[in-house]
């Protein structure tokens, strides 16, 4: 009997999986600007995209009935759902930590649709950060509990700083060049040239701009680090079997992850694996859940706050080795159409619109869809990668 | 060492420095007054453990004391600021910020300036010495660290 048991465990835990039983059925953005330049507030920008998600999907808004986000998002859910006027809130979830919090919202709103909580779930993310708060601005503003005390009065206030901390140690260890960093920035800004919706539109950015621009935090220059923006981005979730029914082709979640690797406190100079991305077990659970290898990846949504967290997350992804960074982070092989691994085909937080990596998402499932516009060709297997040295963080595989 | 500002690595436009609301680090602060170090080691287990927590993450024990360790330690990772946040320390730009793992600290580190030039050539590995920066007024001392010649 004891035996019997085992084995019905172990079958037990392989279908307590989320894999393919949910899907993102509709994509929704506010107009994205630059930071100030919203004429409407946050609040606005957040219904925007809601509403658009849902027409998108060929829903109407009042079928949503739960809300999803991440980083300590202001449009808190009773609000929206007064404001959307929903007639039934089913399901609310806040995903912790910032932009390490992207897939981990669009993993509660699966398991949430999967367990029948709620049947339409509008993950958001909205940024006015003429507005609100500027992420940007580091921590001094508003105290220094705990681990701020051993960073801030050193005036290593900032995530671009402490980012970069980690970054430089990396780079040291694997004989990482400039000039990897300048390629994850050079993909996002090449992309935006294809993308209306990229605040970057028509700002292409070249080798000699990007050398010749100023450090923010050796080692990254000002296009190493992302805008600061307002905006926001929105997908609905459902059911596989909802999803079926409905107007767009269903983005299936394939897999999606969320934590962090052995005692990674963000902020924390102690971290164990300080030269890390925080994805080396995420990543496996990752691949492991979707039952794919690193190869059969399509394309790529990786958020890039900061281009050298991107370079070492797609060596923690296994794109490559961590020591062949140099050779397979070039513009040639991150680039819509010819590229190896096309890395942020929307232009990323880097170009298109810093909502806080939200909007990957809605490029992740539009790869799936076929109406991105640096559409690759026969995409199958998306992966979108939210914050990366973030704790806790979290990524996602969409398949069609 | 002098009180003037001019002795400072960064003005005085930070929060004040010292203990977390909660207390967890108190000890560590009291000692860098006194221009010591101090770790967290358990008592129960003998682990050595930074920042300071309420309890070991090893035995989970609360009791815990305090070790002190040598003002030596090699420069782990650095960075170079250019871009002032909060913007009052505008005219400090660039100035640099070194990670450092403490000597005899089972490979524990630490966040310092490295004070000297802001546009000296840092390495990692290289050797370090702290240097204790009191700031009297606000009843605080950071622990700053320079090039061992
Ligand atoms: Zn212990």
């Amino acid at each position: 009997m004891a035996i019997a048991t085992g084995i019905e465990t172990e079958s037990a835990m392989e279908k307590n999986t989320i894999k393919d039983k949910a899907a993102i059925v509709g994509v929704g953005e506010s107009k994205y600007y630059k930071r100030g330049g919203s004429p409407i507030s946050e609040f606005g920008l957040a219904c925007q995209a809601i509403i658009n998600a849902a027409q998108d999907a060929g829903l109407k808004v009042t079928d949503i009935d739960g809300l999803c986000s991440f980083a300590m998002e202001q449009s808190e859910p009773s609000r929206l759902a007064g404001a959307l006027g929903l007639p039934e809130l089913n399901y609310c979830a806040m995903a912790w930590t910032g932009g390490g919090g992207v897939a981990a919202a669009v993993a509660n709103a699966a398991a949430a649709v999967a367990c029948g909580y709620a049947k339409y779930v509008a993950v958001f993310r909205a940024l006015a950060q003429g507005q609100t708060f500027r992420f940007g601005q580091g921590t001094t503003g508003y105290g220094m509990a705990g681990l701020m005390g051993f960073t801030v009065p050193y005036g290593l206030t900032t995530p671009a700083q402490k980012i970069a901390m980690r970054v430089r140690r990396y780079m040291h260890e694997h004989n990482v060049t400039q000039d990897a960093l300048a390629a994850v920035a050079m993909a996002s800004y090449h992309h935006a040239q294809f993308n209306p919706r990229a605040v970057m539109y028509g700002r292409p950015l070249t080798r000699e701009a990007y050398d010749q621009s100023r450090w923010i935090v050796e080692p990254f220059h000002l296009y190493d680090c992302c805008m600061e923006n307002d905006g926001a981005a929105a997908v609905i979730v459902t059911t596989a079997e909802r999803a079926r029914d409905l107007k767009q082709k269903p983005a299936y979640i394939m897999a999606a992850a969320q934590g962090s690797d052995y005692r990674d406190i963000h902020d924390s100079g102690n971290v164990p694996d300080f030269s890390s991305a925080n994805y080396k077990h995420l990543a496996r659970h990752l691949y492991e859940m979707a039952g794919i290898e690193p190869k059969d990846v399509d394309v790529v949504q990786s958020y890039d706050h900061f281009s050298g967290g991107v370079v070492i997350t797609l060596a923690e992804h296994g794109f490559c080795h961590p020591d062949e960074l140099n050779q397979f982070c070039t513009l040639e092989n991150l680039t819509w159409p010819n590229g190896k691994l096309p890395l942020n085909t929307a232009g990323g937080n880097l170009a298109e619109c810093y909502v806080i990596g939200m909007q990957l998402v809605n490029e992740a499932a539009r790869q799936i869809r076929g109406d991105s516009t640096c559409q690759v060709k026969d995409a199958e297997i998306s992966m979108m990668i939210s914050g990366s040295v973030t704790t806790p963080t979290s990524n996602l595989i969409l398949h069609g | 060492m002098a009180t003037s500002e001019s002795a400072y690595y960064l003005p005085e436009v930070l929060p004040p420095a010292g203990p977390a609301p909660d207390g967890r680090d108190k000890e560590f602060w009291e000692a860098l007054n006194r221009h010591k170090i101090v770790v967290q080691r358990c008592n129960a287990c003998g682990n050595l453990q930074m920042e300071p927590e309420w309890l070991c993450h090893k035995c989970y024990s609360f009791d815990r004391g305090w070790q002190e360790v040598p003002g030596k330690g090699r420069i782990y990772s650095w960075v170079r600021i250019w871009h002032p946040i909060p913007p009052a320390l505008k005219d400090s730009c660039p100035f640099l910020v070194v990670l450092v793992e403490l000597a005899d600290a089972n490979g524990l580190r630490i966040v310092g300036n490295l004070l000297g030039d802001p546009n000296q050539e840092v390495q990692i590995g290289t050797p370090v010495e702290a240097v204790f920066e009191d700031h009297k007024q606000r009843n605080y001392t950071l622990l700053q660290w320079r090039q061992v010649k």
